[in-house]
């Protein structure tokens, strides 16, 4: 009887197939990893390509299920834009295994890491898991940097032009558009960002090393004991003794993260929260989330 | 700009020209000038292209921020991912572990309850690389105690193509099977101590065999999966060497995302073994296998699975709060005979017809970042029939009126990400005698970071 079942599921697959089954377009496909690489592909690829994301920026982009959904976006990928660094390696190394696709592994054109263009800061000098998830490489987020995008997107319109060499100009053209927005935003940012600089902030975890050098600002103390570690509470008080002796003047936080412990410490020090979106939300382009991200810190002075 | 250049010849060629021309002239001159027009827009394009990317060029050359391969090179870069998994467990049964049967199975490979009090569970030792730009290998060592002596088991040694494209996935050596859901997964990944009960029946808690692997994924928007696997069958439940191919199976995956927060997977399996010789069973009984009475089968045997998994996180991120739920059915029908080894003489045999089937349900509740609940419920069936039922009953194969049982529940406490320590509850109703199980485990992980499957 259960043999019968398998068949007739079988002959369903087979028969609904013309329904699930994608015709193919003259778009490539590209799977990034994170929000802030999809907007940058959008923003680079225009209509020629078809950008989808794995993560939101709602996600952790460090704990990410390998979904079945995310191998079959990895199987019809033509380039893979990653941050790289070793923060996808819970899973990026997984979907690319289970993916069949030979046009994204490791060394292929299709496989693209923006870390491998830039320099990283905190790049560890000890490796020892007892000094929590460190990433051997050096911090991956550096994504809030946006000279360091400027790069990242000059190396990426070179790869579409290699992946998709029928529209080199285009993708060369949209560079050239990217880059006159990006370096006149990057011009506002820093003259809007004026009096943010020396500003003493408390991070929840370290992802903002980027975001502080840029901008100026001086971080005081993390949540995190140690990277990846959930703040314990004779962590949290050690820290509340620390900012009480040298106040701070916000507690930084992602959005995807549980706000228990800054709210703890926001209600003991009355330090203001400022609740980041550590990546663009679906279809927000990089100018308008970095814009929110200056507004956001400057809202709390 | 661009156009101005052909359309001044093609003026020029028309101001000079002379009435006189023929048509076939003019085509030619056309053609020519056509040619011309295009060779030239191809020149401009390319010219365009290249001062763009000289000027992008300047502009990135006025950051501070210089670009660096990140990379360095060492001896050691190219040492394959090395990592160990650090097992121990405090076990107490009310009753006696040795006494475990699973009535109307017949218990063989690894199944068994394990050791009362203090035990060393299995360590693992995992190496894994991209061997080239084709292919990615991997070995598991086990190392497990057994009567005082350690053992050491190669779980796992295979290899695998990396993107042979269009989908397809070879695998060759020595691997977990892809029949079922929890099959394919390492034990320190499990969500419970123990294997599901109907693992335990028909594998010995893990089919896993030496053979190749294909597997096709389709270029679709839902995932689905098609593969198939030829085997040698030598181990449990498979049996006889005398032949290169012993069992084969085939597997079909279905899967994908329901919003953002919601995702499942369901796959269906089918695993065949039609000249199984001399399959020992009768639990793990070492040392003295060869005066016991031991039942082996003869003859073909075959199983169907079902599995469905669902999972559940918050926006999609599972880190903070998850939720997972997991089903798994299996049907086994064999067909041959047993024959009681050291019995006799004569020799006690009979004619066999296996009918067993089992399901298991779970869900796993991450409700805080290191703070996980489990449920599960195990239940098995059998109705085995052959020409001799005493026969049929000394090798446990007379379900003796019982569907065994069994209801699980554990709390684990995951203080990083490697490392668990895990407190598991069992009211095992396997036979008549009902047992009260509990657990303390813990499983570390040292060394590289692994990736973990769906």
């Amino acid at each position: 009887m259960f043999y019968q079942w398998v068949k007739k599921i079988v002959l369903i697959m087979a028969l609904t197939m013309p329904f699930y089954v994608q015709p193919s377009y003259a778009q490539i496909n590209v799977f990034a990893c994170e929000p802030e690489w999809a907007a940058l592909a959008r923003a680079l690829g225009g209509d020629a390509v078809k950008v989808t994301s794995a993560t939101t920026a709602m996600q952790d982009p460090h704990h990410i299920q390998a979904r079945p959904s995310l191998i079959a976006k990895m199987r019809r990928a033509d380039l893979l834009v990653c941050t790289g660094a070793d923060l996808e390696v819970a899973w990026l190394p997984l979907l690319l295994r289970k993916s069949g696709n030979a046009r994204v592994q490791p060394g292929q054109t299709g496989y693209f890491m923006a870390a491998d263009y830039i320099s990283l800061l905190e790049k560890p000098t000890v490796l020892d898991r007892s000094l929590g998830d460190i990433h051997a490489a050096g911090n991956p987020h550096f994504h809030l940097d946006p000279s360091r995008i400027a790069l990242i997107a000059t190396a990426l319109a070179d790869r579409l032009a290699k992946v998709d060499s029928a529209n080199e100009l285009h993708y060369q053209t949209n560079l050239q558009t990217f880059n006159q927005h990006w370096q006149q935003s990057i011009e506002n940012w820093k003259h809007r960002s004026q009096s943010l600089r020396g500003k003493r902030v408390v991070v929840s975890h370290n992802s903002w090393v980027y975001l502080e050098s840029w901008l100026g600002l001086h971080q005081v103390a993390t949540l995190e004991p140690k990277p990846g570690i959930p703040a314990s509470s004779t962590h949290l008080s050690s820290v509340l003794g620390k900012i009480q002796q040298h106040p701070a003047d916000m507690l930084l936080h992602a959005s995807y993260q549980s706000d228990k412990s800054v709210v703890w410490l926001s209600k003991k020090t009355a330090i203001p929260i400022v609740a980041l979106a550590l990546s663009p939300s679906e279809g927000e382009s990089l100018i308008i989330w970095f814009d929110k991200v200056i507004h956001q810190l400057l809202s709390v002075n | 700009m661009r156009k101005a250049f052909p359309m001044a010849v093609v003026a020029a060629a028309l101001l000079f020209s002379e009435s006189g021309f023929a048509d076939s002239d003019m085509q030619t001159l056309q053609q020519q000038v056509d040619a011309l027009k295009k060779d030239y827009e191809q020149r401009i394009a390319a010219l365009e292209t290249r001062l763009l990317k000289a000027e992008t060029k300047v502009n990135t050359q006025t950051l501070e921020v210089k670009s660096a391969r990140t990379s360095t090179i060492t001896s050691n870069s190219f040492n394959p991912a090395v990592s160990v998994i650090l097992n121990g467990r405090y076990a107490n049964f009310d009753n006696d572990p040795d006494d475990y049967e699973l009535p109307g199975f017949s218990l063989g490979g690894e199944s068994g309850l394990g050791s009362q009090g203090f035990s060393l569970g299995e360590s693992e030792l995992a190496f894994s690389a991209n061997i080239d730009d084709k292919f990615y290998g991997k070995a598991t060592i086990g190392l497990h105690n057994d009567g005082g002596s350690t053992e050491v088991d190669l779980e796992e040694a295979f290899i695998q193509t990396l993107g042979l494209g269009n989908g397809l996935t070879l695998k060759a050596g020595r691997f977990f099977s892809a029949i079922g859901y929890l099959n394919e997964q390492h034990t320190h990944t499990w969500d419970f101590a123990d294997a599901p009960l109907i693992y335990r029946g028909l594998f010995g808690d893990q089919l896993k065999n030496d053979g190749v692997q294909i597997s096709y994924i389709a270029p679709t928007e839902m995932f689905l999966q098609f593969g198939a696997e030829i085997m040698s069958g030598s181990s449990f439940p498979g049996g006889g060497e005398d032949n290169g191919i012993g069992a084969s199976t085939v597997f079909a995956n279905i899967g994908g995302d329901i919003g953002i927060e919601h995702s499942w997977q369901l796959g269906l399996s089918h695993w065949q073994a039609n000249d199984i010789e001399g399959r020992t069973s009768g639990g793990h009984s070492h040392g003295n296998v060869g005066t016991e009475e031991t039942p082996s089968f003869d003859g073909s045997s075959e199983i169907n699975a079902l599995d469905l998994v669902y999972k559940w996180a918050p926006n999609g991120n599972p880190s903070n709060q998850n939720f997972k739920f997991q089903f798994e059915y299996f049907d086994r029908q064999e067909d041959g005979g047993i024959t009681m080894l050291n019995s006799g003489p004569p020799l006690e045999a009979s004619s066999y017809d296996g009918d067993q089937q089992g399901w298991y349900a779970q869900t796993v509740y991450q409700f805080k970042p290191q703070w996980r609940v489990g449920l599960r419920y195990d239940e098995l069936d059998s109705d085995n029939s052959g020409s001799d039922a005493d026969v049929l009953a000394e090798a446990g194969l007379d379900n003796e009126g019982l569907k065994p049982k069994r209801f699980s529940a554990m709390l684990e406490w995951l203080p990083s990400e490697f490392s668990r320590i895990r407190l598991q509850y069992n009211r095992d109703e396997s036979y008549e005698q009902a047992d009260d199980q509990l657990f303390l485990q813990y499983t570390m992980s040292l060394g590289s970071h692994g990736a973990h499957q769906y």
